[in-house]
């Protein structure tokens, strides 16, 4: 974990509402891993006042991107930086996905912004195959770049299959060894609760990324539980934001 | 002119300077040394300990509010037994002051919790938590009623005689009664303030925004309030106070410190940056230089009215 000031590279509207955010980072790039995060100071004054987590998108070089949507306050001011300027990052945070267990093929569902830790977890599983689902509302909130093998649904059916990532994935899993795969999953909460229970009920090991509105981002705080199914409390941002879909209750 | 001296003496309690991490904020310390040179600053307030762990309360348990935050934790913590034998062995590693806060439900679990922990050498002081707003049991049922406040401060003061800082909470209407009770018990110093009781609303679903309902407002946005509690205690009760309410830099704990608060506590700012106490530290320093001010401890209480 390391606090570091790192300039804008680019800021970039990649499709309707979502920005993709480039910046140099040479200490922090260095050790993120897919499905950790960063907090990051959106401005330089008391408002908003907390950081705000994002996932680390991809890294390249020295550079980390950060793939996110503008939903309130401060997704806003971020989205209003400057090549340039200086953010105030905190990362890597967190667990990240466990890509070491033993499958032959990911499978990687996103509903959403949801698709925001993807691109690295492609990027560093090298010697597996890897099929990606995609969901969203429609084509205007798809950002599919430095991803693999990709089926899209969405909710319009402007792209892929009329409907929800679980009943694209579902249709899709039929032909593929259970044994043999590992899903890791990121989105909305029914989405990740529905893939929950699918990958449960078909006994495949599957991973999910959550997200929580935080403080601190690195256990302090105590504002991000998840209740386990040893009905126990852990922490999103320290003992996360990765989780075995049997571990917890969503 | 020689080194700056910035040590500050409370009762028998001896800070080698004014920055203390408070409770909550930095849990057992061992996350926040990550960021931070634990050893540089005057000492660390440990998150409440329970005589029994404590889950805390269900998400949500945060929300943001302008220049400020409400949580509704619930005093999360691992309880007496675990925090000796897991989390003690990291802080007797430090060279830092380490205060203990206790939280209670009962009075005799606040005396059990004192009883026990007075044997742990690491630590320097207690501070006796009477006013979380986030419990169903205890806590500010006891910070809101003087005579609790007294009858705790006289119970545990029987059991040790390390340092005891109450920590006072800011609703009530006049807190300067509760720093009096501390004193008439025994108690060395009064901490203010706790957190201010809050909520907030999601005007779509009509519904709060923590599961709570109510949470503790803390941040830059409760600094005028706490400044002008600690001001009143100053003003009032002859007892050392420590300073706490959205201090965010060393020109607030300069300000906290003119108005009476003779050592502060850096909470919501540690998790924006988890450096900010070292950095207060040096701050502390250079205006002392500047002001040439050999003795920090001559700042408390300084005001000019």
């Amino acid at each position: 974990m390391i606090i570091e000031k790192c300039i804008v590279q680019s800021i970039e509207k990649v499709k309707s509402n979502i920005f993709l955010l480039k910046v140099l980072s040479p200490n922090i790039s260095t050790k993120g891993k897919a499905g950790q995060f960063c907090n990051i100071k959106v401005s330089e004054n008391d408002f908003p006042l907390l950081r705000r987590p994002f996932s680390i998108h991809y890294i390249e070089n020295e550079s980390i991107y950060f793939l996110f949507d503008v939903h309130g306050e401060g997704t806003n001011l971020l989205s209003q930086k400057k090549i340039g300027d200086i953010v105030d990052i905190i990362g890597p945070l967190g667990n990240g996905f466990n890509i070491n267990e033993d499958f032959e093929t990911a499978v990687l569902v996103a509903g959403g912004i949801g698709v925001a830790p993807f691109p690295l977890l492609t990027k560093s599983m090298v010697n597996k195959s890897i099929i990606t689902f995609y969901g969203a509302r429609n084509s205007e909130y798809i950002y599919d770049k430095n991803l693999l093998n990709i089926n899209y649904s969405t909710d319009d059916g402007s792209i892929g299959l009329k409907g929800n990532v679980i009943d694209l994935l579902k249709i899709n899993l039929k032909n593929l060894d259970k044994q043999k795969i590992k899903i890791f999953g990121c989105g909305p909460s029914p989405m990740l609760k529905a893939l929950q229970i699918f990958a449960n009920e078909n006994n495949i090991k599957c991973e999910l990324a959550l997200e929580s509105v935080m403080a601190c981002g690195f256990g302090i705080c105590q504002g991000c539980p998840i209740e386990t199914v040893d009905n126990n409390y852990k922490l999103i941002c320290k003992d996360g934001p990765v989780f075995d879909a049997k571990e917890i209750i969503l | 002119m020689s080194e700056i001296d910035l040590t500050i003496t409370i009762g028998s309690l001896k800070l080698k300077n004014p920055v203390l991490l408070a409770s909550g904020t930095v849990g057992y310390g061992n996350e926040i040394s990550e960021f931070t040179d634990l050893n540089k600053i005057g000492g660390i307030v440990t998150k409440s300990i329970s005589l029994k762990p404590r889950k805390g309360n269900p998400p949500q348990r945060i929300v943001e509010t302008p220049s400020g935050m409400l949580n509704a934790i619930g005093l999360a913590n691992v309880g007496v037994e675990t925090f000796i034998k897991e989390k003690i062995p990291f802080l007797e590693k430090l060279n830092a002051t380490i205060i203990c806060n206790i939280a209670a439900s009962t009075l005799e679990e606040y005396i059990e919790c004192v009883r026990i922990l007075n044997n742990e050498n690491s630590i320097t002081a207690f501070e006796i938590n009477v006013s979380c707003p986030n419990v169903k049991d205890g806590g500010l049922i006891f910070g809101n009623d003087v005579l609790w406040v007294g009858k705790i401060t006289e119970s545990v003061r029987k059991e040790t005689s390390k340092p005891i800082i109450v920590k006072l909470s800011p609703n009530v209407p006049k807190i300067s009664e509760f720093a009096l009770v501390v004193k008439k018990e025994g108690g060395d110093a009064v901490s203010a303030i706790n957190t201010l009781v809050g909520t907030a609303f999601d005007i779509y679903t009509r519904k709060p925004k923590i599961k709570n309902v109510t949470g503790g407002l803390s941040g830059p946005a409760i600094k005028p309030i706490a400044l002008a509690k600690v001001l009143e205690i100053k003003r009032t009760v002859d007892i050392p106070i420590i300073g706490i309410g959205g201090i965010m830099n060393w020109k607030d704990a300069i300000e906290f410190m003119i108005v009476g608060a003779s050592a502060i506590q850096v909470g919501t700012a540690n998790f924006i940056n988890p450096n900010v106490s070292n950095e207060i530290v040096d701050g502390l320093k250079e205006y002392c230089k500047s002001q040439n001010i050999q003795n920090i401890s001559s700042l408390v209480g300084s005001y000019v009215i």
